[in-house]
Protein backbone atom coordinates (compact mmCIF):
# COMPACT_ATOMS: atom_id res chain seq x y z
CA UNK A 1 0.00 0.00 0.00
CA UNK A 2 1.07 3.54 -0.91
CA UNK A 3 1.21 6.67 1.98
CA UNK A 4 -2.13 9.13 1.28
CA UNK A 5 0.30 11.63 2.94
CA UNK A 6 3.86 12.24 2.89
CA UNK A 7 5.37 15.60 4.37
CA UNK A 8 9.47 15.83 3.47
CA UNK A 9 11.65 18.15 4.94
CA UNK A 10 8.96 20.56 6.06
CA UNK A 11 9.94 23.95 7.99
CA UNK A 12 8.05 27.30 9.18
CA UNK A 13 9.76 30.47 10.32
CA UNK A 14 7.79 33.09 11.52
CA UNK A 15 10.47 35.99 10.73
CA UNK A 16 13.19 35.10 12.95
CA UNK A 17 11.51 32.29 14.66
CA UNK A 18 11.89 28.77 13.56
CA UNK A 19 8.28 26.99 14.49
CA UNK A 20 9.19 24.10 12.91
CA UNK A 21 12.19 22.27 10.67
CA UNK A 22 12.83 18.83 9.10
CA UNK A 23 9.71 17.35 9.70
CA UNK A 24 9.41 14.32 7.82
CA UNK A 25 6.21 11.75 8.39
CA UNK A 26 3.91 9.69 6.15
CA UNK A 27 0.08 8.30 6.84
CA UNK A 28 -1.49 5.16 5.34
CA UNK A 29 -5.30 4.68 4.52
CA UNK A 30 -6.90 4.06 7.58
CA UNK A 31 -3.76 4.81 9.77
CA UNK A 32 -4.10 7.00 12.87
CA UNK A 33 -1.10 8.89 13.00
CA UNK A 34 -0.67 10.39 16.22
CA UNK A 35 1.29 13.86 16.35
CA UNK A 36 2.38 14.87 19.93
CA UNK A 37 4.05 17.55 21.59
CA UNK A 38 3.59 19.80 24.48
CA UNK A 39 2.73 23.40 24.00
CA UNK A 40 4.60 25.81 21.43
CA UNK A 41 6.06 22.38 19.98
CA UNK A 42 4.75 22.95 16.33
CA UNK A 43 2.09 20.90 15.88
CA UNK A 44 -1.04 22.99 14.62
CA UNK A 45 2.08 24.97 12.63
CA UNK A 46 2.57 21.73 11.20
CA UNK A 47 -1.37 20.75 9.84
CA UNK A 48 -1.69 24.61 9.31
CA UNK A 49 1.09 23.97 6.55
CA UNK A 50 -0.77 20.53 5.39
CA UNK A 51 -4.10 22.37 5.15
CA UNK A 52 -2.98 25.59 3.13
CA UNK A 53 -3.54 28.27 5.66
CA UNK A 54 0.36 28.68 6.02
CA UNK A 55 2.99 28.60 3.41
CA UNK A 56 6.03 26.40 4.29
CA UNK A 57 9.07 27.99 4.25
CA UNK A 58 10.65 24.57 3.23
CA UNK A 59 9.92 20.84 2.51
CA UNK A 60 6.97 19.23 0.39
CA UNK A 61 3.09 17.91 1.36
CA UNK A 62 2.31 14.97 -1.38
CA UNK A 63 -1.40 13.72 -1.22
CA UNK A 64 -2.30 10.47 -2.99
CA UNK A 65 0.81 10.81 -5.71
CA UNK A 66 -0.52 14.98 -6.01
CA UNK A 67 1.87 17.98 -4.93
CA UNK A 68 -0.20 19.76 -2.89
CA UNK A 69 2.75 22.21 -1.19
CA UNK A 70 1.68 25.60 -2.22
CA UNK A 71 -2.26 25.11 -2.77
CA UNK A 72 -4.74 27.17 -0.59
CA UNK A 73 -7.30 25.75 1.65
CA UNK A 74 -9.93 25.55 -0.84
CA UNK A 75 -7.66 23.16 -3.19
CA UNK A 76 -6.50 21.63 -0.16
CA UNK A 77 -10.12 20.51 0.98
CA UNK A 78 -11.22 19.79 -2.67
CA UNK A 79 -8.32 16.89 -3.11
CA UNK A 80 -9.56 15.28 -0.12
CA UNK A 81 -8.05 16.51 3.46
CA UNK A 82 -10.37 17.91 6.14
CA UNK A 83 -9.05 19.39 8.54
CA UNK A 84 -11.33 19.44 12.18
CA UNK A 85 -9.99 22.98 14.17
CA UNK A 86 -10.56 22.32 18.14
CA UNK A 87 -13.38 25.32 17.62
CA UNK A 88 -14.83 22.41 15.05
CA UNK A 89 -15.66 25.55 12.55
CA UNK A 90 -19.41 24.59 12.96
CA UNK A 91 -22.54 27.40 13.21
CA UNK A 92 -24.12 26.92 16.41
CA UNK A 93 -27.23 28.54 15.44
CA UNK A 94 -27.62 25.88 12.03
CA UNK A 95 -29.32 22.39 12.05
CA UNK A 96 -26.89 19.73 11.33
CA UNK A 97 -28.00 19.37 7.70
CA UNK A 98 -27.34 23.17 6.71
CA UNK A 99 -23.74 22.47 9.05
CA UNK A 100 -22.86 19.21 6.76
CA UNK A 101 -23.23 21.59 3.71
CA UNK A 102 -22.24 24.74 4.57
CA UNK A 103 -20.88 26.22 1.00
CA UNK A 104 -22.29 23.95 -0.81
CA UNK A 105 -25.80 23.54 -0.03
CA UNK A 106 -28.97 21.79 -1.71
CA UNK A 107 -31.14 23.94 -3.44
CA UNK A 108 -35.13 23.26 -4.84
CA UNK A 109 -37.17 25.30 -6.80
CA UNK A 110 -40.62 26.44 -5.39
CA UNK A 111 -42.62 28.94 -7.85
CA UNK A 112 -39.62 28.92 -9.66
CA UNK A 113 -37.86 30.87 -7.00
CA UNK A 114 -34.63 28.84 -5.65
CA UNK A 115 -34.57 28.06 -2.45
CA UNK A 116 -32.77 26.00 0.06
CA UNK A 117 -33.93 22.66 0.54
CA UNK A 118 -33.52 22.18 4.09
CA UNK A 119 -35.29 18.81 4.04
CA UNK A 120 -32.65 16.83 2.00
CA UNK A 121 -30.06 18.80 3.76
CA UNK A 122 -31.48 17.35 7.12
CA UNK A 123 -32.29 13.85 6.04
CA UNK A 124 -28.62 13.42 4.28
CA UNK A 125 -27.22 14.73 7.97
CA UNK A 126 -29.41 12.05 9.68
CA UNK A 127 -28.62 9.17 7.65
CA UNK A 128 -24.70 9.78 7.71
CA UNK A 129 -24.71 10.19 11.29
CA UNK A 130 -26.34 7.05 11.58
CA UNK A 131 -23.34 6.03 9.91
CA UNK A 132 -21.33 7.04 12.42
CA UNK A 133 -23.91 5.50 15.48
CA UNK A 134 -25.09 8.83 16.26
CA UNK A 135 -29.25 9.08 16.46
CA UNK A 136 -31.02 12.40 15.75
CA UNK A 137 -34.56 12.57 17.06
CA UNK A 138 -34.83 16.30 15.64
CA UNK A 139 -33.24 17.16 12.61
CA UNK A 140 -34.44 20.68 12.90
CA UNK A 141 -33.08 21.38 16.13
CA UNK A 142 -29.84 23.55 16.69
CA UNK A 143 -26.26 22.46 16.41
CA UNK A 144 -25.75 24.66 20.06
CA UNK A 145 -28.39 22.12 21.85
CA UNK A 146 -26.16 19.19 21.31
CA UNK A 147 -23.44 17.93 23.45
CA UNK A 148 -19.81 18.36 22.63
CA UNK A 149 -19.26 15.25 21.40
CA UNK A 150 -22.18 15.14 19.25
CA UNK A 151 -20.94 18.20 17.57
CA UNK A 152 -17.12 16.73 17.47
CA UNK A 153 -19.47 14.39 15.45
CA UNK A 154 -21.31 16.98 13.07
CA UNK A 155 -17.56 18.18 11.85
CA UNK A 156 -16.63 14.30 11.20
CA UNK A 157 -20.09 13.33 9.21
CA UNK A 158 -18.86 16.70 7.23
CA UNK A 159 -15.49 14.69 6.19
CA UNK A 160 -16.97 11.93 5.41
CA UNK A 161 -20.10 12.85 3.52
CA UNK A 162 -17.86 15.15 1.26
CA UNK A 163 -15.08 11.88 0.90
CA UNK A 164 -12.45 13.30 2.89
CA UNK A 165 -9.46 10.66 2.37
CA UNK A 166 -7.39 12.16 5.14
CA UNK A 167 -9.32 14.00 8.42
CA UNK A 168 -6.78 16.06 10.33
CA UNK A 169 -8.15 16.37 13.91
CA UNK A 170 -6.51 19.37 16.42
CA UNK A 171 -7.30 17.96 19.86
CA UNK A 172 -10.49 16.94 19.61
CA UNK A 173 -10.85 16.07 23.33
CA UNK A 174 -9.61 18.94 24.72
CA UNK A 175 -12.94 20.26 25.66
CA UNK A 176 -14.99 17.23 26.35
CA UNK A 177 -15.53 15.13 29.51
CA UNK A 178 -14.76 11.65 29.75
CA UNK A 179 -17.93 10.08 28.17
CA UNK A 180 -17.76 12.25 25.07
CA UNK A 181 -14.31 11.96 25.00
CA UNK A 182 -14.80 8.01 24.47
CA UNK A 183 -16.97 9.04 21.90
CA UNK A 184 -14.66 10.38 19.57
CA UNK A 185 -12.33 7.74 20.32
CA UNK A 186 -15.55 5.06 18.57
CA UNK A 187 -15.35 8.25 16.02
CA UNK A 188 -12.25 7.53 15.06
CA UNK A 189 -12.15 4.12 14.55
CA UNK A 190 -15.15 4.56 12.46
CA UNK A 191 -13.32 6.39 10.11
CA UNK A 192 -10.03 4.36 10.21
CA UNK A 193 -12.45 1.07 9.53
CA UNK A 194 -13.47 3.38 6.25
CA UNK A 195 -10.06 3.87 4.83
CA UNK A 196 -9.78 7.04 6.20
CA UNK A 197 -6.33 8.14 7.11
CA UNK A 198 -6.16 10.12 9.99
CA UNK A 199 -3.96 12.94 11.76
CA UNK A 200 -4.54 13.43 15.35
CA UNK A 201 -3.01 16.62 16.96
CA UNK A 202 -2.84 15.62 21.09
CA UNK A 203 -0.92 15.71 24.24
CA UNK A 204 -2.97 13.34 25.93
CA UNK A 205 -1.76 9.77 26.97
CA UNK A 206 -4.81 8.07 26.92
CA UNK A 207 -5.75 9.05 23.67
CA UNK A 208 -2.49 8.65 21.82
CA UNK A 209 -2.48 5.18 23.26
CA UNK A 210 -6.06 4.56 22.23
CA UNK A 211 -6.19 6.01 18.94
CA UNK A 212 -2.73 5.80 17.74
CA UNK A 213 -1.07 3.54 15.24
CA UNK A 214 2.21 5.39 15.50
CA UNK A 215 3.49 8.15 17.07
CA UNK A 216 5.41 10.89 15.99
CA UNK A 217 6.58 13.14 19.02
CA UNK A 218 7.15 16.81 18.32
CA UNK A 219 9.74 18.87 20.96
CA UNK A 220 10.80 21.86 20.21
CA UNK A 221 10.01 22.29 16.36
CA UNK A 222 11.68 18.76 15.72
CA UNK A 223 10.27 15.43 15.60
CA UNK A 224 12.25 13.63 18.04
CA UNK A 225 10.96 9.93 17.58
CA UNK A 226 8.83 7.47 15.60
CA UNK A 227 7.14 5.05 18.10
CA UNK A 228 4.41 2.34 17.75
CA UNK A 229 2.48 2.09 20.85
CA UNK A 230 3.19 -1.70 21.29
CA UNK A 231 6.84 -0.50 21.54
CA UNK A 232 6.56 2.58 23.93
CA UNK A 233 5.36 3.56 27.27
CA UNK A 234 3.75 6.37 28.62
CA UNK A 235 7.11 7.14 30.38
CA UNK A 236 8.67 7.16 26.60
CA UNK A 237 6.66 9.32 25.31
CA UNK A 238 6.61 11.74 28.01
CA UNK A 239 10.09 11.86 28.06
CA UNK A 240 10.23 13.05 24.37
CA UNK A 241 7.96 15.60 24.98
CA UNK A 242 9.55 16.93 26.88
CA UNK A 243 12.92 17.35 24.43
CA UNK A 244 15.11 13.89 25.06
CA UNK A 245 15.83 13.35 21.71
CA UNK A 246 18.44 10.75 21.96
CA UNK A 247 16.77 7.17 20.91
CA UNK A 248 17.24 4.52 23.46
CA UNK B 1 -25.60 4.56 20.16
CA UNK B 2 -26.00 8.10 22.24
CA UNK B 3 -29.15 10.65 21.40
CA UNK B 4 -28.81 14.25 20.62
CA UNK B 5 -30.05 15.58 23.98
CA UNK B 6 -33.61 17.66 23.46
CA UNK B 7 -33.92 19.65 26.81
CA UNK B 8 -37.25 19.35 28.55
CA UNK B 9 -38.23 23.42 28.48
CA UNK B 10 -40.27 22.85 25.24
CA UNK B 11 -43.12 24.99 27.04
CA UNK B 12 -41.20 27.93 28.11
CA UNK B 13 -38.89 27.96 25.00
CA UNK B 14 -41.92 27.96 22.77
CA UNK B 15 -43.31 30.99 25.48
CA UNK B 16 -40.04 32.70 25.01
CA UNK B 17 -40.05 32.21 21.33
CA UNK B 18 -43.67 33.82 20.88
CA UNK B 19 -43.41 36.21 23.70
CA UNK B 20 -43.60 39.39 20.60
CA UNK B 21 -47.27 37.80 19.53
CA UNK B 22 -48.27 37.92 22.68
CA UNK B 23 -47.01 40.84 24.38
CA UNK B 24 -48.79 42.44 20.65
CA UNK B 25 -52.26 40.26 21.53
CA UNK B 26 -51.89 41.61 25.14
CA UNK B 27 -51.73 45.88 24.00
CA UNK B 28 -54.18 45.44 21.24
CA UNK B 29 -56.66 43.54 24.30
CA UNK B 30 -55.50 46.69 26.23
CA UNK B 31 -56.26 49.33 23.81
CA UNK B 32 -59.29 47.72 22.78
CA UNK B 33 -60.67 47.33 26.24
CA UNK B 34 -59.95 51.03 26.90
CA UNK B 35 -61.99 51.92 24.13
CA UNK B 36 -64.57 50.08 24.81
CA UNK B 37 -64.71 51.54 28.70
CA UNK B 38 -63.70 54.76 28.11
CA UNK B 39 -65.31 55.82 24.59
CA UNK B 40 -67.77 52.51 23.66
CA UNK B 41 -66.17 52.54 20.78
CA UNK B 42 -63.72 49.92 19.54
CA UNK B 43 -60.46 50.51 19.05
CA UNK B 44 -58.69 47.89 16.52
CA UNK B 45 -62.11 47.63 13.81
CA UNK B 46 -61.86 50.65 12.83
CA UNK B 47 -60.43 51.31 8.70
CA UNK B 48 -58.49 54.36 10.25
CA UNK B 49 -57.18 53.47 13.31
CA UNK B 50 -55.73 50.20 11.35
CA UNK B 51 -54.52 52.42 8.41
CA UNK B 52 -52.84 54.80 10.89
CA UNK B 53 -50.79 51.69 12.82
CA UNK B 54 -49.68 50.67 9.36
CA UNK B 55 -48.56 53.58 8.05
CA UNK B 56 -46.58 54.52 11.53
CA UNK B 57 -45.47 50.78 11.32
CA UNK B 58 -43.82 50.93 7.43
CA UNK B 59 -41.93 54.26 8.09
CA UNK B 60 -39.96 51.97 11.30
CA UNK B 61 -40.32 49.15 8.98
CA UNK B 62 -38.36 50.36 6.37
CA UNK B 63 -35.68 51.25 8.54
CA UNK B 64 -35.47 47.92 10.60
CA UNK B 65 -35.66 45.36 7.69
CA UNK B 66 -31.94 45.85 6.12
CA UNK B 67 -31.04 46.63 10.02
CA UNK B 68 -32.21 43.22 11.17
CA UNK B 69 -29.92 41.25 8.03
CA UNK B 70 -27.03 43.36 9.64
CA UNK B 71 -27.78 42.39 13.33
CA UNK B 72 -27.99 38.61 12.23
CA UNK B 73 -24.80 38.69 10.90
CA UNK B 74 -23.60 40.03 14.56
CA UNK B 75 -23.16 43.96 13.43
CA UNK B 76 -25.13 47.21 13.85
CA UNK B 77 -25.94 50.04 11.35
CA UNK B 78 -26.64 53.07 13.58
CA UNK B 79 -26.00 55.16 10.08
CA UNK B 80 -29.74 54.48 8.78
CA UNK B 81 -31.30 57.87 10.32
CA UNK B 82 -29.32 60.03 7.95
CA UNK B 83 -29.20 57.60 5.42
CA UNK B 84 -33.33 57.69 5.21
CA UNK B 85 -32.47 61.76 5.42
CA UNK B 86 -29.82 61.79 3.01
CA UNK B 87 -32.01 59.96 0.72
CA UNK B 88 -34.97 62.35 1.45
CA UNK B 89 -32.66 65.23 0.35
CA UNK B 90 -31.03 64.06 -2.49
CA UNK B 91 -34.15 62.84 -4.14
CA UNK B 92 -36.07 66.11 -3.24
CA UNK B 93 -33.32 68.12 -4.52
CA UNK B 94 -32.80 66.28 -7.71
CA UNK B 95 -37.27 67.15 -8.86
CA UNK B 96 -36.25 70.92 -7.30
CA UNK B 97 -33.09 70.93 -9.99
CA UNK B 98 -35.01 69.33 -12.85
CA UNK B 99 -38.48 70.54 -12.32
CA UNK B 100 -41.49 69.07 -12.76
CA UNK B 101 -42.10 69.46 -16.58
CA UNK B 102 -41.31 65.96 -17.13
CA UNK B 103 -43.07 64.23 -14.73
CA UNK B 104 -42.44 60.60 -14.56
CA UNK B 105 -38.95 61.09 -15.88
CA UNK B 106 -37.81 63.41 -13.31
CA UNK B 107 -39.20 60.96 -10.68
CA UNK B 108 -37.32 58.33 -11.86
CA UNK B 109 -34.75 59.77 -11.76
CA UNK B 110 -34.80 61.26 -8.34
CA UNK B 111 -35.89 58.13 -6.94
CA UNK B 112 -31.96 56.50 -8.38
CA UNK B 113 -30.49 59.72 -7.16
CA UNK B 114 -32.18 59.10 -3.89
CA UNK B 115 -30.88 55.28 -3.68
CA UNK B 116 -27.83 55.91 -5.43
CA UNK B 117 -26.69 58.44 -2.17
CA UNK B 118 -27.81 55.75 0.35
CA UNK B 119 -26.07 52.97 -1.27
CA UNK B 120 -22.63 55.05 -0.82
CA UNK B 121 -23.35 55.43 2.83
CA UNK B 122 -23.52 51.05 2.17
CA UNK B 123 -20.49 51.34 0.90
CA UNK B 124 -18.63 53.20 3.14
CA UNK B 125 -20.12 51.23 5.87
CA UNK B 126 -19.28 47.71 4.52
CA UNK B 127 -15.54 48.65 3.41
CA UNK B 128 -15.25 50.14 7.09
CA UNK B 129 -16.00 47.11 8.76
CA UNK B 130 -15.23 44.65 6.24
CA UNK B 131 -11.58 45.27 4.97
CA UNK B 132 -10.35 47.80 7.83
CA UNK B 133 -12.16 45.63 10.93
CA UNK B 134 -13.71 49.08 12.59
CA UNK B 135 -16.15 47.66 15.14
CA UNK B 136 -19.88 48.20 13.57
CA UNK B 137 -21.17 50.50 16.25
CA UNK B 138 -18.38 52.84 15.92
CA UNK B 139 -18.05 52.90 12.04
CA UNK B 140 -21.76 53.68 11.41
CA UNK B 141 -21.50 56.15 13.93
CA UNK B 142 -19.39 57.79 12.07
CA UNK B 143 -21.17 57.37 8.95
CA UNK B 144 -24.20 58.52 11.34
CA UNK B 145 -22.23 62.04 11.49
CA UNK B 146 -20.68 62.46 7.89
CA UNK B 147 -24.24 61.36 6.45
CA UNK B 148 -26.52 64.01 9.09
CA UNK B 149 -23.87 66.76 7.60
CA UNK B 150 -23.97 66.24 4.33
CA UNK B 151 -27.74 65.87 4.13
CA UNK B 152 -27.87 68.95 5.77
CA UNK B 153 -25.33 71.06 3.96
CA UNK B 154 -26.38 69.90 0.80
CA UNK B 155 -30.37 70.77 1.60
CA UNK B 156 -28.59 74.35 3.14
CA UNK B 157 -29.97 73.50 6.58
CA UNK B 158 -33.17 73.69 5.29
CA UNK B 159 -36.35 71.26 4.50
CA UNK B 160 -36.45 71.19 0.65
CA UNK B 161 -39.70 71.46 -0.26
CA UNK B 162 -41.17 70.37 -3.82
CA UNK B 163 -44.25 70.41 -5.81
CA UNK B 164 -43.88 66.97 -8.12
CA UNK B 165 -47.51 65.51 -8.66
CA UNK B 166 -45.95 61.89 -9.19
CA UNK B 167 -43.82 62.60 -6.03
CA UNK B 168 -47.18 63.55 -3.94
CA UNK B 169 -49.21 60.32 -5.82
CA UNK B 170 -45.92 58.01 -4.54
CA UNK B 171 -45.95 58.65 -0.92
CA UNK B 172 -49.99 59.43 -0.94
CA UNK B 173 -51.26 56.95 -3.45
CA UNK B 174 -53.14 53.54 -2.83
CA UNK B 175 -53.03 50.17 -4.49
CA UNK B 176 -55.82 48.30 -3.96
CA UNK B 177 -56.86 50.38 -1.12
CA UNK B 178 -53.17 49.33 0.51
CA UNK B 179 -51.48 52.46 1.32
CA UNK B 180 -48.30 52.96 -0.78
CA UNK B 181 -46.08 52.93 1.97
CA UNK B 182 -47.37 50.08 3.18
CA UNK B 183 -47.41 47.95 0.26
CA UNK B 184 -43.64 49.43 -0.29
CA UNK B 185 -42.73 47.99 2.88
CA UNK B 186 -44.62 44.44 3.02
CA UNK B 187 -42.64 44.07 -0.61
CA UNK B 188 -39.60 44.79 0.59
CA UNK B 189 -40.28 43.12 3.58
CA UNK B 190 -40.96 39.92 1.25
CA UNK B 191 -38.14 39.87 -0.06
CA UNK B 192 -36.02 40.42 3.06
CA UNK B 193 -37.85 37.60 3.95
CA UNK B 194 -36.97 35.21 1.45
CA UNK B 195 -33.30 36.38 1.52
CA UNK B 196 -32.40 35.56 5.11
CA UNK B 197 -34.47 32.34 5.15
CA UNK B 198 -34.56 30.61 1.82
CA UNK B 199 -31.07 31.64 0.33
CA UNK B 200 -27.61 30.64 0.75
CA UNK B 201 -27.37 34.27 1.02
CA UNK B 202 -29.47 33.97 4.67
CA UNK B 203 -27.53 31.14 5.79
CA UNK B 204 -24.32 32.61 5.46
CA UNK B 205 -25.83 35.71 7.44
CA UNK B 206 -26.68 33.34 10.47
CA UNK B 207 -24.09 31.68 10.28
CA UNK B 208 -21.90 34.66 10.35
CA UNK B 209 -23.54 35.96 13.02
CA UNK B 210 -22.93 32.78 15.40
CA UNK B 211 -18.74 31.45 13.95
CA UNK B 212 -16.97 33.70 11.49
CA UNK B 213 -14.83 30.84 10.58
CA UNK B 214 -17.63 28.49 9.85
CA UNK B 215 -18.59 30.50 7.06
CA UNK B 216 -14.50 31.22 6.48
CA UNK B 217 -14.18 27.73 6.17
CA UNK B 218 -17.25 27.19 3.88
CA UNK B 219 -15.55 29.31 0.95
CA UNK B 220 -17.16 32.36 1.06
CA UNK B 221 -16.31 35.60 0.55
CA UNK B 222 -16.80 36.76 4.04
CA UNK B 223 -15.54 40.85 3.08
CA UNK B 224 -17.96 40.75 0.35
CA UNK B 225 -20.68 39.48 1.82
CA UNK B 226 -20.53 42.30 5.08
CA UNK B 227 -20.30 44.95 2.06
CA UNK B 228 -23.44 43.47 0.63
CA UNK B 229 -25.25 43.74 3.86
CA UNK B 230 -24.71 47.22 4.88
CA UNK B 231 -25.57 48.09 1.06
CA UNK B 232 -28.79 46.49 1.87
CA UNK B 233 -29.16 47.91 5.01
CA UNK B 234 -28.45 51.46 3.53
CA UNK B 235 -30.56 50.65 0.21
CA UNK B 236 -34.17 49.95 3.01
CA UNK B 237 -33.39 53.08 4.60
CA UNK B 238 -32.72 54.96 1.66
CA UNK B 239 -36.39 54.12 0.63
CA UNK B 240 -37.53 54.93 4.03
CA UNK B 241 -36.44 58.46 2.96
CA UNK B 242 -37.97 57.86 -0.55
CA UNK B 243 -41.04 57.28 1.08
CA UNK B 244 -40.84 60.09 3.55
CA UNK B 245 -40.43 63.00 0.74
CA UNK B 246 -43.72 61.27 -0.91
CA UNK B 247 -45.50 61.61 2.12
CA UNK B 248 -44.46 65.20 2.69
CA UNK B 249 -43.41 66.48 -0.79
CA UNK B 250 -40.21 67.30 1.37
CA UNK B 251 -37.39 65.97 1.79
CA UNK B 252 -35.59 66.72 5.65
CA UNK B 253 -32.06 65.70 6.86
CA UNK B 254 -33.52 64.60 9.87
CA UNK B 255 -36.17 62.42 8.00
CA UNK B 256 -34.98 58.89 10.04
CA UNK B 257 -33.46 60.24 13.05
CA UNK B 258 -36.64 60.42 15.26
CA UNK B 259 -36.94 56.64 14.35
CA UNK B 260 -33.92 55.39 14.31
CA UNK B 261 -34.62 53.88 18.40
CA UNK B 262 -37.84 52.71 16.65
CA UNK B 263 -36.04 50.64 14.04
CA UNK B 264 -33.54 49.76 16.38
CA UNK B 265 -36.19 48.41 18.98
CA UNK B 266 -38.46 46.61 16.82
CA UNK B 267 -35.18 44.18 15.71
CA UNK B 268 -34.73 43.79 19.09
CA UNK B 269 -38.33 42.89 20.12
CA UNK B 270 -38.79 41.08 16.80
CA UNK B 271 -35.95 38.73 18.55
CA UNK B 272 -32.71 39.33 17.27
CA UNK B 273 -29.58 39.14 19.80
CA UNK B 274 -26.87 41.98 19.80
CA UNK B 275 -24.55 38.80 19.97
CA UNK B 276 -25.77 38.07 16.37
CA UNK B 277 -27.02 34.58 14.71
CA UNK B 278 -30.74 35.54 15.89
CA UNK B 279 -33.73 37.10 14.27
CA UNK B 280 -36.31 37.39 11.58
CA UNK B 281 -37.60 39.18 9.46
CA UNK B 282 -41.25 38.24 10.60
CA UNK B 283 -39.92 39.01 13.66
CA UNK B 284 -39.12 42.43 13.22
CA UNK B 285 -42.49 43.45 11.26
CA UNK B 286 -44.31 42.03 14.93
CA UNK B 287 -41.77 44.82 16.54
CA UNK B 288 -42.61 47.58 14.20
CA UNK B 289 -46.40 47.04 14.88
CA UNK B 290 -45.94 46.56 18.44
CA UNK B 291 -44.24 49.97 18.96
CA UNK B 292 -46.92 51.60 16.03
CA UNK B 293 -49.72 50.06 18.04
CA UNK B 294 -47.98 51.84 21.32
CA UNK B 295 -47.27 54.89 19.64
CA UNK B 296 -50.74 55.38 17.89
CA UNK B 297 -52.81 53.61 21.10
CA UNK B 298 -51.59 55.90 23.44
CA UNK B 299 -52.18 59.13 21.03
CA UNK B 300 -55.84 57.41 20.95
CA UNK B 301 -56.28 57.13 24.43
CA UNK B 302 -55.28 61.41 25.25
CA UNK B 303 -52.13 60.36 26.75
CA UNK B 304 -49.30 62.87 26.76
CA UNK B 305 -47.26 61.80 23.38
CA UNK B 306 -44.29 61.42 25.62
CA UNK B 307 -45.65 58.66 27.25
CA UNK B 308 -44.69 56.47 23.54
CA UNK B 309 -40.55 57.21 24.81
CA UNK B 310 -41.48 55.59 28.70
CA UNK B 311 -43.68 53.04 27.03
CA UNK B 312 -41.29 51.64 23.99
CA UNK B 313 -38.70 51.80 26.50
CA UNK B 314 -40.15 49.54 28.80
CA UNK B 315 -40.74 47.40 25.94
CA UNK B 316 -36.87 47.53 24.66
CA UNK B 317 -35.96 46.67 28.34
CA UNK B 318 -38.49 43.57 28.44
CA UNK B 319 -36.89 42.28 24.85
CA UNK B 320 -33.35 42.22 26.30
CA UNK B 321 -34.61 40.42 29.52
CA UNK B 322 -36.66 37.90 27.14
CA UNK B 323 -33.41 37.25 25.05
CA UNK B 324 -31.31 36.53 27.99
CA UNK B 325 -33.84 34.44 29.21
CA UNK B 326 -33.90 32.40 26.37
CA UNK B 327 -30.60 32.51 25.98
CA UNK B 328 -30.63 30.47 29.51
CA UNK B 329 -32.89 27.98 28.69
CA UNK B 330 -31.82 27.39 24.78
CA UNK B 331 -28.24 27.59 25.47
CA UNK B 332 -28.10 23.94 25.97
CA UNK B 333 -24.44 22.12 25.89
CA UNK B 334 -21.72 24.22 24.82
N1 LIG C 1 1.57 33.10 13.30
C1 LIG C 1 2.66 32.97 14.09
N2 LIG C 1 3.57 33.95 14.18
C2 LIG C 1 4.66 33.83 14.97
N3 LIG C 1 4.93 32.75 15.70
C3 LIG C 1 4.07 31.73 15.65
C4 LIG C 1 2.88 31.78 14.85
N4 LIG C 1 2.19 30.62 15.00
C5 LIG C 1 2.92 29.88 15.86
N5 LIG C 1 4.04 30.53 16.25
C6 LIG C 1 5.06 30.02 17.17
O1 LIG C 1 5.45 28.75 16.72
C7 LIG C 1 5.63 27.86 17.81
C8 LIG C 1 4.77 26.63 17.62
O2 LIG C 1 3.39 26.98 17.78
P1 LIG C 1 2.18 25.97 17.56
O3 LIG C 1 0.93 26.73 17.67
O4 LIG C 1 2.42 25.22 16.30
O5 LIG C 1 2.36 24.99 18.80
P2 LIG C 1 1.40 23.78 19.25
O6 LIG C 1 2.26 22.59 19.33
O7 LIG C 1 0.22 23.69 18.39
O8 LIG C 1 1.00 24.22 20.73
P3 LIG C 1 -0.37 24.03 21.54
O9 LIG C 1 -0.33 22.70 22.17
O10 LIG C 1 -0.31 25.12 22.56
O11 LIG C 1 -1.52 24.22 20.58
C9 LIG C 1 5.30 28.64 19.06
O12 LIG C 1 6.52 29.10 19.63
C10 LIG C 1 4.51 29.80 18.56
O13 LIG C 1 4.70 30.92 19.36
MG1 LIG D 1 -2.00 23.98 18.77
Amino acid sequence: MKPILQVQGLAKRFGAITAVKDVNFDVYPGECVVLAGDNGAGKSTVIKMISGVHLPSEGKIIFDGQDITNSPPETVRNVGIETIYQDLSLADNLDPGLNLYLGREKMKRVFGLPVLDRKAMQADAVEVLKGLGIKVPDPGARVREMSGGQRQSIAIARAIHWEAKLVIMDEPTAALGVPEQREVMALIDRLKQRGVGIILISHNLPDIFAAADRIFVLARGVIGGERRPSETTDEEIVRLMMGATIDT
Amino acid sequence: MSDINNNGFSFVKTLLNAWSWLFLALILAFFEIYAQVETGSTFIFRAYNIQSVAVAASQILLLSLGLTLVVVAGHIDLSIAFTTGLAAVAMALTVRLLGDANGWVVFAVAISVGMLAAVVVGLVNGWLVAYLDVPSFIGTLGTYGIARGVALIVAGGATVSIRSEEVRAFGNGDILGIPVPVVMALVLAGACHYLLTYTKFGIYTYALGANRASVERAGVDVKRHLIKLFVLSALTAGIGGLVYTGRFSAGAANAGEPILLYAVAAVFIGGASLTGGQGTIIGTVIGAIIIAVIQFGLVFSGLPPYWQFVAVGLVIVVAVLVDQSRDKFLGGAK
